[in-house]
């Protein structure tokens, strides 16, 4: 079963000239799938995770999630931005229950839940810090704390470690891994680095610009768990390779 | 957890804490150097033969503004004994009055219009219009409306924070970081609580901002309005003892109005600083 269907989809941004930023997308994603779009910047990678969030709405094609249109951003769809895009006023707590509290559940009904995701992110000493107290990579915890916590059975990730310095960013795709590892929700996830794709996704779909289209879509043959050792393994070169080569074409 | 910055200023020790003290003494007197010295030549130039009587002396003001506060009433013969407690009640009643309608409605206002498409439309060019005519040219219609009563003074009052308020909150809810609004659709909020708990939160910096100015011309638009619409408060006794050559009332007053601006702004600031921690702590 088919959890996130897409199919000749387009995006095209109207206007004096106007601008095409997808053509014939055909995306096929099974639940509990770790998905990654890989491409240069302008291949319309986060457009196309815009759509599924619902943020914006196609020009023309199928879109689907499980089996629903989309038509508006909900909680079954949860983003993780690149920037985080925390609540500045509220502290890590308040910013974590923000969803559930919205929908009015009772505390009894997400207290625990929070807490278990504060706790498998390393943020459980820090429920009381406002974001601009938190280091760019504890924000990012945060931010995926938020979408766990709204129990989202989708998660959209637009490159979310970009921003981070290298160090940082092994640690999040390591506590990425291990909190896949545990939950297997679907995940979408857009990167422009290859190593990055390989190390998380089963499958990597390769965009190319202008318009935005899929040129490639590649399984990789790696087993999990996985761990950051990968990185330098001869399966991982290969495939890096693979990959390199065709994104020059 | 060597990721997390820590930017809370610890709390001060001992030591710490009276070097910061030694500090704002020394600034203190920085700041008041200045205005003491144009206070002794003033008293000097005041006293000298060439200028006596035309402005009074800082020593006379003082002692008429002593009196004006803490003298017994006269037989009604003297309005400038013991009514200044009175008279600053009077206007400052009003401020709160008008400033708090404008705050009222122009807090709602402006967030409907940065935020709303459609009240961007069908208000915005109205506010826009009306923005322009300075508050002193509506007095006269005020007093026409409101007759010589408080309402005509609270109008002008509202009208003249309201303009700053509004267009800084607008501003505020326009500029919003666009993720912060799609964070808050994604955990599925609804319109109303889009608003309520991601726009006006991110808009508070700006809507203090208005405040501020707001209260500024709150405060201009009570002396103009006591001038004129009401027959009480700073700015009547402005007037009223401008007339019967009352200068050193005149200038007891003018800084009277002053110190209550200042201590209304004061208070806006301190409040401003309980609300937006988190402001403060990003500035830092």
């Amino acid at each position: 079963m088919s959890d996130i269907f897409v199919s000749e989809l387009s995006k095209t941004y109207e206007g004096a000239t106007p601008v095409k930023a997808l053509g014939d997308i055909e995306l096929h994603v099974q639940a509990g799938e770790f998905v990654a779009l890989l491409g240069p910047s302008g291949c319309g990678k986060s457009t196309l995770l815009n759509l599924i969030a619902g943020f914006e709405s196609p020009s023309s094609g199928t879109l689907t999630v499980a089996g629903e249109p989309v038509s508006a951003p909900g909680p079954a769809r949860g983003v993780v931005f690149q920037e985080a895009a925390l609540f500045p006023w509220l502290n890590v707590w308040e910013n974590v229950v923000f969803g559930p509290k919205i929908a009015g559940q009772s505390k009894s009904e997400y207290v625990a839940r929070a807490e278990e995701m504060l706790e498998i992110t390393g943020l459980s000493a820090f429920k009381k810090h406002l974001p601009v107290q938190l280091s760019g990579g504890m924000r990012q915890r945060v931010g995926i704390a938020r979408v766990l916590t709204l129990g989202s059975k989708v998660l959209l990730m637009d490159e979310p470690f970009g921003a981070l310095d290298a160090q940082t960013r092994l640690t999040m795709q390591e506590l990425l891994l291990s909190v896949w590892q545990k939950l297997r929700t679907t995940v979408v996830f857009v990167t422009h680095d290859i190593d990055e794709a390989i190390l998380l996704a089963d499958t990597i779909y390769v965009m190319s610009a202008r318009p935005g289209r899929i040129a490639t879509r590649i399984t990789v043959p790696i087993e999990r768990p996985r761990g950051l050792d990968l990185i330098t393994g001869e399966v991982f070169n290969g495939l890096k390779r693979d990959i390199m080569q065709q994104m020059r074409h | 957890m060597s990721e997390l910055t820590e930017k809370v200023p610890s709390t001060s020790g001992g030591a710490r804490g009276g070097r910061v003290y030694g500090e704002a003494i020394k600034r203190g007197a920085l700041a008041l150097l200045v205005p003491v010295l144009v206070l002794i030549a003033w008293q000097l130039v005041g006293q000298s033969a060439h200028f006596a009587g035309a402005v009074p002396t800082p020593a006379r003001v003082a002692s008429a503004w002593y009196d004006w506060i803490f003298a017994a009433p006269g037989m009604g013969l003297n309005p400038y004994l013991g009514t200044w407690v009175a008279n600053v009640q009077y206007s400052t009643m009003r401020v709160i009055q008008g400033f708090s309608l404008a705050m009222l409605l122009g807090i709602p206002l402006g967030l409907a219009i940065g935020w709303s498409r459609l009240a961007s439309l069908t208000l915005d060019p109205l506010v826009q219009g009306l923005r322009p005519i300075p508050i002193t040219a509506w007095l006269p219609f005020s007093i026409a409306v409101f007759g010589i009563r408080d309402m005509g003074s609270i109008f002008l009052i509202f009208l003249g924070g309201f303009y700053a308020i509004v267009v800084n909150t607008t501003q505020g809810a326009r500029d919003i970081d666009r993720n912060l609004v799609r964070a808050g659709k994604m955990m599925g909020a609804s319109s109303g609580q889009l608003l309520r708990r991601v726009v006006l939160p991110a808009a508070m910096p700006s809507i203090f901002t208005g405040l501020r100015i707001g209260l500024g011309i709150s405060w201009t638009a009570v002396i103009v309005s006591e001038m004129v619409a009401v027959k009480s408060g700073l700015g009547y006794v402005l007037w009223d003892a401008y007339y019967v050559g009352r200068m050193d009332i005149v200038l007891a007053d003018m800084a009277s109005i002053g110190l209550m601006g200042y201590i209304s702004d004061r208070l806006i600031v301190a409040i401003e600083r309980k609300v937006l921690v988190w402001r403060m702590l990003q500035n830092h």
